[in-house]
């Protein structure tokens, strides 16, 4: 039974590196346009299978019938369900997800205009996660055991039980009502909502690159709370994976080496091992990003951020189901951009995988 | 044979340690002895069982352990005291219920949704990942391109929307819940399952006529148990959070069930001059929560050796 499985993989193997780098490219796209049919897929069955009624949700229960008629009609419901599913996909793949009940804009619009502050939120949360994660990771690998290990190994621990909701409004409290350090919830003070125009949408490079120092502290002093909480749960992570990552370059044969060789140990630890381990840490870092995006949601509400997340669940609030689904699918879709592009940058930047 | 029964008889530890077990009983029990031995010297993981244990007995005997009813509050004489006052030992939230009484009738609540979840996601990822790993080919192929799909999604928001679509209520957030929750047990199972899916015993089985069917229930699946529970174990945190998550959004378990998500909700207005409200039920998510982590950490080191190396 063995034998002509394996002979029949040999083959195989022999007949993928010789069309190489091509057959790798086609699955990669197969994987992302199946992935990407997939999300439309379950956002469409959210959307228009399982409500009882979309109508019902659109128009309330008051409508006289023949708008209702009127509406299911100017909907498209009275279609065969395939067709709908393919009208959905043309208009979700040219971008156009319908009217926002609530703010009457095209959903697109609104989420052009607040997708820019849940990036910037994410991006500082995941600096901030990241600056302070991997060495601390690095420090309990090497340390291992020691009082400092098992505090970084509590500081991830707590980091992946509390609600980020709850130790935010915690936070607001200390940090906010008693103590002052930071602004009140919400993005820029509104002394600067009118007179400050941002041209990227990114306050903080914004406000730097127009030389406006006054709104660039507001700006910081508005961030800090919200980035540092994302930043702590991007932390827990990323400190426990740089801890597993340099614990087993630790073990190698090369730092034996190193050491024989006489290195200072700073350099075997910092230029060797971790070099090594930043491979699988970019990665690491990438997903953390993408985890960001989605803890944006609760953190957003809690700190009145006007980003996609807080968009998302104001929309949830007042049943406004294209609103949530155009948010739905670009949280999605950039979640799994991020989850390809750590794939492949993790395949270009290891030789070993590489080589095959 | 006839030599071990000679034997002077053996001390129960020494029968549970035999290296040559006289039945299967007596392998499995042993078996269950050394990773109990192994589990219970890791002082942390004793004390997430600790936590879980007290959870499941609060849960069981909130009615007789709680001093007032968790839903109907003094709303003349008891709005908002602070924890420590006479007969409210947690204090008393906007409506004059004792927040004590909340959470301990909370803990049902908690408890319910992970059970479920688990029962739901659990045989669902490792029907999926058996068949999936077992079968190869096509089905592998199409079985693992949806595990991926679902994969790929933001879990929480994806719970959002499709709790959006059904309706808020706990019933439906479990379901969300759930429906998110599976991929990564597949993915484990159809690891395991790859790595005996050619071993002797499974030919050895097969060549004595079973079914795929019986193969994969009987001789794979048992395989994956020990590798699934460890997961699901460290995924409780992160339902318990998600779950926590919908209720503060309101999308969760409505009102008045006391639910430790909705509960903080309800006491962010007070959140400046009446802490207590928002901040005893947060106290209890992450008690939980650090519990099942803890639990997890523990048992993963216990039953799958491999994977703790570090």
């Amino acid at each position: 039974m063995t034998i002509p499985e394996t002979t029949t993989q040999l083959a195989g193997r022999s007949r993928a590196r010789a069309k190489g780098r091509a057959t790798s490219i086609l699955k990669f796209l197969v994987v992302i346009v199946t992935t990407y049919l997939g999300l439309l897929a379950v956002t469409f069955f959210i959307g228009r299978v399982i409500p009882i009624d979309p109508v019902l949700a659109i128009l309330g229960d008051r409508a006289p019938t023949h708008v209702v008629e009127r509406t299911r009609e100017l909907l498209g419901f009275n279609e065969p369900l395939y067709y709908q599913f393919y009208v959905y996909l043309r208009d979700a793949l040219t971008g156009n997800f319908g009217t926002s009940v609530l703010t009457t804009n095209p959903v697109m619009d609104d989420i052009r205009r607040v997708f820019p502050a849940t990036m910037e939120l994410a991006t500082v949360g995941t600096l901030i996660g990241s600056l302070i994660g991997v060495p601390l990771g690095v420090l309990a690998a090497v340390r291992r055991g020691s009082i400092a290990d098992q505090v970084v190994r509590v500081i991830g621990l707590v980091g992946y039980s509390v609600p980020i909701f709850w130790l935010g409004l915690l936070a607001l409290v200390l940090f906010y009502a008693k103590l002052r350090w930071v602004a009140y919830p919400g993005r820029i003070d509104i002394v600067y909502e009118y007179s400050f125009t941002p041209a990227t949408g990114f306050f903080l490079l914004d406000s730097l690159w127009q030389g406006q120092w006054e709104v660039f502290k507001d700006v910081f002093r508005h961030i800090i709370l919200p980035a540092g909480l994302l930043g702590y749960f991007s932390l827990a992570y990323i400190s426990r994976m740089t801890r597993s990552f340099m614990l087993n370059e630790l073990q190698q044969e090369y730092i034996v080496a190193a050491r024989a060789k006489g290195l200072s140990e700073t350099r075997i630890i910092w230029g060797h091992a971790l070099r090594n381990a930043a491979v699988p840490l970019v990665t690491v870092i990438a997903l953390s990003y993408a985890g960001l995006l989605e803890g944006s949601v609760l953190t957003e509400t809690v700190f009145s951020w006007p980003g996609l997340g807080l968009y998302i669940t104001n929309s949830l609030q007042n049943a406004d189901m294209n609103a949530v689904l155009g948010g739905t699918i670009v949280i999605g879709s950039v979640f799994i951009a991020i989850n390809l592009l750590s794939d492949l940058l993790y395949r270009t930047l290891d030789p070993r995988t590489r080589a095959r | 044979m006839s030599q071990i029964s000679e034997t002077p008889p053996l001390s129960r530890r020494e029968w549970l340690l035999s290296d040559r077990p006289q039945s299967r009983m007596q392998a499995r029990l042993g078996r269950a002895y050394m990773t109990w031995r192994r589990f219970s010297s890791n002082r942390l993981a004793m004390v997430g069982l600790g936590i879980i244990l007290l959870l499941v007995l609060i849960a069981i005997f909130a009615d007789l352990l709680a001093p007032h009813s968790p839903v109907i509050g003094n709303l003349a004489g008891a709005r908002l005291l602070p924890p420590g006052s006479e007969g409210y030992l947690l204090g008393t939230d906007d409506q004059g219920r004792d927040i004590l009484s909340r959470l301990l009738h909370g803990s049902r609540l908690t408890l319910l949704v992970i059970i479920l979840v688990a029962i739901i996601a659990a045989p669902l990822g490792l029907l999926v990942g058996a068949v999936s790993g077992y079968a190869g080919g096509w089905v592998d192929a199409v079985l693992m391109r949806i595990t991926d799909i679902f994969l790929a999604f933001p879990k929480l928001v994806l719970a959002l929307a499709f709790v959006a679509a059904m309706g808020p209520g706990i019933e439906n957030a479990i379901l969300a819940i759930a429906i998110t929750s599976w991929p990564p047990y597949a993915r484990i199972a159809r690891a395991e399952t790859l790595a005996v899916r050619n071993s002797d015993y499974i030919a050895a089985v097969r060549l004595m006529g079973a079914s795929p069917f019986r193969v994969v229930l009987r001789h794979v699946m048992p395989m994956c148990i020990s590798s699934l529970i460890v997961r699901v174990t460290l995924d409780m945190a992160g339902i318990i959070l998600t779950a926590a998550g919908l209720g503060f959004l309101g999308l969760g378990a409505q009102p008045p069930l006391p639910e430790w998500g909705a509960m903080i909700a309800s006491g962010r207005r007070f959140i400046l001059d009446q802490w207590w409200v928002a901040t005893m039920p947060g106290l209890a998510i992450l008690v939980v929560s650090l519990g099942f982590n803890l639990l997890g950490d523990g048992l993963r080191d216990a039953l799958d050796p491999r994977e703790s190396g570090q």
